[in-house]
């Protein structure tokens, strides 16, 4: 019989509005994506001086992943190789590309940033959730057109089920042009708090409300 | 000196991003890396990015890094010995 896993915690942020396990913890619409990020950061105290480093899309996953796991801190429950990061977008990190770009165009003062250059990449924001919290279990990123219900599932039970990893903490990320829009979870076997069943139909279900 | 050091604290609180620290809460004297400032390795390429833009010095030996990155004063010797 197959195994049930189970998402239990989960982050929405998206247009001026933070939501954790269903319930809105902190709205903000009038304030365009940069700022509405690093306003919510500041709402809710969290001390991390390397945050003002990062690029937007990784202080995106970065204050999406802090608030979920306050409520679920898997990575004090479990291993730190049992521990995977699984996470999708659409953008890949073209924000971060395009500002890299347009530091090495500009004829009169081309001198690459390094700390823009090392954001290039979308997986970096999987770096840094590891980082934060020495989970040091698989990672993969995905590049979707939109956010894959089916796939990440599907994906994220087979690991589980073949006793890969024992839980996981996965998404989609996406930050471009004024655009943002960050959906974490965590999968485990057991039954926590909320005790969804993580499948396609339940991750709709909660990305779409 | 103490012109060039007060100028070099903004420089670096811009361009490392350390948009919690003022001016005034950086010791010139402290270590930049490890236990003072606690800068890491991109911030130490920032660091010679920084001089060579906004002060047109070039790090010609990465081995003298250690020496001239040490602290806020001793960059800011670094770049009055070598101001063109």
């Amino acid at each position: 019989m197959e195994q049930k896993n189970h998402i239990n915690t989960f982050c929405l942020v998206k247009n001026g509005s933070i939501s954790i396990d269903g319930t809105i913890s902190y709205e903000n619409r009038s304030l365009p994506a940069a700022d509405f990020i690093k306003s919510a950061y500041k709402h809710f105290q969290i001390n991390y001086p390397k945050f003002y480093k990062m690029d937007q899309l990784s202080r995106l996953a970065f204050l999406a992943s802090e608030l979920m796991l306050k409520n679920n801190p898997i990575a004090h429950n479990n291993a730190a190789g049992d521990i995977a990061i699984i996470i999708a977008n659409s953008a890949s990190s073209l924000e971060t590309d395009e500002e890299h770009q347009r530091t090495i165009s500009d004829k009169n003062n081309n001198v690459a940033s390094p700390a823009v250059f090392v954001y290039t990449l979308p997986n970096i924001l999987i770096g840094e959730i590891a980082i934060r919290n020495s989970i040091k279990g698989e990672n993969t990123f995905f590049i979707f057109d939109k956010f894959d219900a089916d796939f990440m599932s599907g994906y994220i039970n087979s690991l589980l089920n073949s006793n890969k990893i024992k839980c996981c903490i996965a998404g989609w990320v996406d930050f471009y042009d004024k655009n943002y829009d960050a959906f974490l979870y965590t999968v485990e076997k057991d039954k926590g708090k909320l005790g969804i069943e993580h499948n396609s139909e339940q991750l709709k279900n909660i990305y779409n409300n | 000196m103490d012109a060039l050091i007060d100028q070099l604290k903004g420089e670096i609180i811009e361009q490392l991003n350390l948009e919690d620290l003022k001016k005034e809460d950086i010791d010139a004297d402290a270590t930049l890396f490890g236990e003072g400032l606690g800068l890491d390795s991109i911030d130490a390429l920032e660091l010679i990015v920084l001089l060579e833009k906004n002060h047109g010095i070039k790090v010609a030996n990465p081995a003298d890094g250690k020496k001239i990155f040490q602290s806020i004063r001793t960059m800011a010797e670094f770049i009055q010995a070598n101001k063109k």
